[in-house]
């Protein structure tokens, strides 16, 4: 059900978004920054079967080759800022053209994820006589999805390239809102190939579209109707994913080995704070290896898989069950950075400005979850900036969606109010107090444990919303 | 949504945008010996600490006046003195006498920005916020977006956030003092004038109006009677309100006059880096007397029709003349123009987006030599879209709009063109010609024999705006009051 074309609001939203993040060029970059320069000289630099053989610096080539070839491109570009960044020995290479060419280059790619929350705000249903702008469900969308603080912090302060990856995610989620599912299987089929994290929410792909695109009828009750299997559409959707896979992979296909053995060995990209990574054996609790983070994981997303394979709600339950596998990867999976979590709140997004369950577990998912990567951003001069971030889209998110769902009550349950409001209270402790405190020296990693552990509570807990919202509504069939 | 909740999102993006440029570069960044403005402001929070009151203005052998003397009023003295007080708290070597000449470093730096956001959360902001909302017309929205606005000015936010200064403490105070005057707090209103003036004395520009308008109302009021009492509360309040900022100097007639020659120096040259003001492009000497007596028409004005609108039009004219007529201005003193001017912004809104962005323009050497050229395209660029966009600039050009009264048939001999098309077409060539100039700045090297070719262009645009900007005032404020609808609220 398309809304009518978005108006002048939305490119004022992205134009101002966009300037925003002009301002934040000269911020604090992380390591992430020098990986993707060393990617840039790696690809210019080096003929293409050394790509994922070079090792002069500690940041090897660990995305797909889609991603490679997009930095490929990227390095063409970047020779006109400043060549020196393009030679692989110039470790550490950060001249103020350099930081330019590199934050501009996120600037711009964030094209895709612009274009992606304008089909999603199409898809989304218009109210019923809301003749105020800033009432409407796609407005709200628009700006929980371009304003988005996570995004903000992690890709313009942090530095990487999660707007355009998610582009693709919420453009594929948005083609499958608007039953073009092919177009929505090939999305992510490149996805899947420019990141391969993404791999934890391809269950839900495979079993929808296996179930809801190639079972082309259901019967009256909803269960499945063996006979409307369509082999046509199986071989379609089989040969548009293994052509962007041979595309991408072509040259590569004896490094796909190297890439599993890289990520089963929980590689080297030292990714937390502090370096305390990898394999280690616990103390008190028992020790957790690779391969039982999997079966978790597994095991935790079969009951979603099954159930919308049993009775499939369409697009929207799709969505669901994406969120579901993409949190249970996040709670589960080995070796998965807080960021991740914006895998689950971005495509919330869209459900909570339709329904008011989903916009109490919203809130709660995305405050707490954008709160869990306050410690990514630690530098005291960019304090101010993450705080105000918080800020405005705290403040904005619970007032905007109270407003679109307002005269049903209150969205958040007194208990999950005290909690989000001791999200504040640990956020005084871990920023000013802590760090004023006679502990900071003998305990540096006590406001990362507390922000962890209270923020994981806030994430298990939306988890478990999800799951029950999704396994109530199998028990009334719906129609779609 | 809520009015509250949407004041709160402007306000946090408006401190977000002044941290995010305020990480850039400062004036005076790592050039020796002089460095800049910012290392005044650090040498002064040294003196301030370390000396006694009586030496603060005086050349003595602890204090180098050629070494960034105190040349601000009392208040600034003070407002250093408590910075220092929490700079020696986190690290005495910031403040240290005569060791601490040029220090540099991050965690300084920040502590410096941070005071300068300090200053305008507690004064300059609030005062914005209350103005927008108890004193603008129109909607609820229509407030927030005057609001957006305001707190976007670029000017001030690459002058205070970048170059480095505290020009958010004294256009707050005095933003305070109109604010007050608005709701009728005369006293309190003279008084916050006051502390501006005692803060920076180039808040001068705007003396001359307030004394009008509280003249002009207490008239209005009785000579006999109830005007009387206000005229002496007033008065009241002025004296106290100086005494008490310059009490430490009052002990000794010597001591205020040394504050008073500091702050006043009529020794310095006339072309201090080529300012957009008329002595810069017609290079004559003008009487001050003539200008006086050109002037006095706008006070005469607000004295016999002691309004709010024609506060804020006197305001604006009297700040513009001084500026385009003073003697020795720096650049920067445009921002004391542009504050009165915002106040316009829901009113005049074309005019007022035009004059700010020009008062932006007109200041790009400085921000070029300081090497903030991307947080002035960013700014500039976001100020120009978000205030056409959210005020509908573009669309309100018609002739009642404009107030221009009877004089638009002066000034339009052929009564066939379109006004609106007219008024419309010259604001893009305008800012095309704003546009073009800033990229030339930037991307070309001026021709050797003309080394000053770009900032000398810059200069001359602006003050050919600005001067527009003021004719156009001045008509306005003399083509008769303002709608019916507009009147009532403005009495």
């Amino acid at each position: 059900m398309a809304a009518p074309v978005v108006d002048g609001w939305f490119p004022a939203l992205a134009l101002g978004v966009s300037l925003l993040k002009c301002l934040f060029i000269n911020a604090y970059h992380s390591t992430d920054f020098e990986v993707h320069r060393n990617w840039l000289a790696i690809t210019h630099s080096l003929p293409v079967s050394r790509w994922y053989h070079e090792n002069t610096s500690e940041w090897t080539l660990d995305y797909p080759p889609l991603f490679a070839w997009f930095e490929f491109g990227l390095s063409h570009v970047a020779q006109h800022f400043d060549r020196n960044m393009l030679v692989v020995e110039n470790l550490n290479y950060d001249s103020p053209m350099t930081v330019l060419f590199q934050r501009l280059s996120v600037i711009f790619t964030d094209v895709v994820f612009i274009f992606a929350v304008r089909e999603c705000c199409r898809c989304v249903q218009k109210q019923k006589g809301s003749r105020d702008v800033l009432n409407r469900p796609s407005f709200v969308l628009a700006v929980l999805l371009l304003w988005n603080f996570g995004l903000l912090i992690v890709d313009h302060i942090h530095f990487q390239y999660n707007g355009f990856l998610f582009g693709f995610l919420l453009l594929s989620v948005a083609k499958h809102l608007q039953s073009q599912h092919l177009q929505g299987a090939l999305l992510f089929a490149v996805l899947l190939n420019l990141k391969h994290i993404y791999l934890y929410v391809a269950p839900a792909y495979g079993i929808y579209l296996l179930r809801s695109y190639c079972f082309t009828q259901d019967n009256k009750d909803g269960s499945i109707s063996w006979r409307s299997f369509s082999p046509l559409r199986l071989i379609a959707l089989g040969s548009i994913v293994t052509s962007v896979c041979a595309l991408s992979f072509g040259p590569f296909i004896a490094m796909v080995l190297r890439l599993k053995l890289l990520e089963e060995a929980g590689l080297p990209r030292a990714s937390m704070t502090g370096g305390l990574v990898q394999e280690f054996q616990h103390s008190v609790l028992p020790s957790v290896s690779p391969s039982i983070t999997l079966i978790c994981t597994l095991l935790s997303i079969l009951p979603a898989v099954a159930s919308i394979w049993r009775r499939p709600r369409g697009a929207r339950g799709f969505l669901r069950c994406l969120l579901l596998c993409a949190l249970a990867s996040f709670m589960f999976g080995w070796h998965v950075h807080e960021k991740a979590i914006l895998i689950a709140i971005l495509p919330l997004s869209i459900l909570a400005v339709e329904s008011r369950e989903d916009a109490g577990i919203f809130l709660v998912l995305s405050t707490t979850g954008h709160y869990s990567l306050f410690p990514l951003i630690f530098t005291p001069a960019e304090l101010p900036i993450k705080v105000g971030l918080m800020l405005m889209f705290v403040i904005y998110s619970f007032t905007a969606l109270r407003k679109l769902h307002s005269g049903q009550g209150t969205l958040l349950h007194p208990l999950e109010s005290v909690y989000l409001l001791g999200l504040v209270v640990v956020a005084i402790a871990c920023e000013i107090i802590f760090p004023l405190s006679p502990w900071q020296q003998k305990l540096p990693f006590l406001p990362l444990l507390l922000t962890s552990v209270y923020c994981s509570v806030g994430v298990c807990y939306s988890f478990l919303r999800l799951y029950v919202s999704l396994l109530r509504q199998e028990e009334k069939p719906k129609q779609l | 949504m809520q009015t509250w909740s949407l004041v709160s999102v402007c306000v946090l993006l408006g401190v977000v945008v002044r941290w995010g440029v305020s990480l850039n570069s400062y004036s005076g960044a790592g050039k020796p010996p002089m460095y800049g403005d910012y290392e005044a402001q650090r040498h002064w929070q040294e003196v301030t600490y370390n000396l006694p009151v009586q030496e603060w203005y005086f050349n003595t052998t602890e204090n180098d006046l050629n070494y960034w003397g105190l040349d601000y009023p009392p208040l600034t003295a003070y407002h250093s003195l408590i910075c220092a007080y929490i700079a020696k708290i986190i690290n005495p070597e910031w403040v240290e006498l005569h060791k601490s000449r040029g220090y540099e470093s991050p965690a300084h730096k920040l502590f410096m920005r941070a005071t300068v956001l300090v200053a305008d959360l507690l004064i300059y902001i609030p005062a914005v916020v209350l103005y927008c909302l108890y004193l603008t017309d129109g909607s609820s929205k229509k407030k927030v977006s005057t609001l957006f606005c305001f707190l976007l000015y670029p000017g001030l936010i690459l002058i205070d956030y970048g170059h480095f200064q505290y020009n958010g403490v004294s256009l707050g105070f005095a933003l305070w003092g109109v604010l007050a005057l608005g709701l009728g707090w005369d006293a309190f209103g003279s008084m916050a004038f006051c502390l501006a003036l005692n803060y920076k004395q180039m808040e001068l520009y705007h003396a001359l109006p307030f004394f009008c308008y509280l003249l002009g109302k207490c008239i209005k009021l009785g000579p006999m009677g109830r005007g009387f009492f206000l005229l002496v509360r007033i008065a009241a309040t002025v004296l106290v309100t100086f005494a008490l900022c310059w009490l430490p100097f009052l002990s000794d007639p010597s001591q205020a006059l040394q504050v008073v020659r500091r702050i006043f120096p009529v020794a310095r040259g006339l072309f201090e880096d080529k300012v957009a003001n008329t002595w810069c492009s017609l290079n004559i000497l003008i009487k001050i007397r003539s200008i006086l007596s050109s002037d006095s028409q706008i006070y005469l004005r607000l004295l016999m029709k002691p309004t709010f609108w024609q506060f804020k039009l006197a305001l604006a004219n009297s700040s513009l003349a001084f500026f385009l007529f003073s003697y020795q201005v720096h650049e920067k003193s445009i921002l004391l123009a542009a504050l009165p001017v915002c106040l316009l912004l829901s009113d005049l809104p074309l005019t007022v987006i035009w004059f700010l962005q020009a008062s932006t323009f007109s200041m790009l050497p400085l921000f070029l030599k300081d090497g903030l050229l991307v947080p002035y395209v960013v700014t500039s660029l976001a100020f120009l879209f978000f205030s056409i966009y959210l005020l509908s600039a573009l669309e309100h050009c018609s002739e009642e709009e404009l107030r221009l009264g009877a004089y638009h048939k002066l000034l339009f001999f052929l009564p066939k063109l379109d006004l609106a098309c007219i008024v419309r077409w010259k604001f893009y060539i305008s800012v095309a010609a704003m546009a073009g100039l800033s990229i030339v700045s930037v991307a070309l090297v001026p021709p050797p024999h003309l080394p000053d070719l770009f900032p000398v262009l810059v200069s001359t645009t602006g003050f050919l705006h600005f001067l527009g900007t003021f004719i156009y005032f001045n008509i306005v404020q003399f083509s008769g009051p303002p709608s019916r609808k507009n009147q009532k609220k403005n009495d």
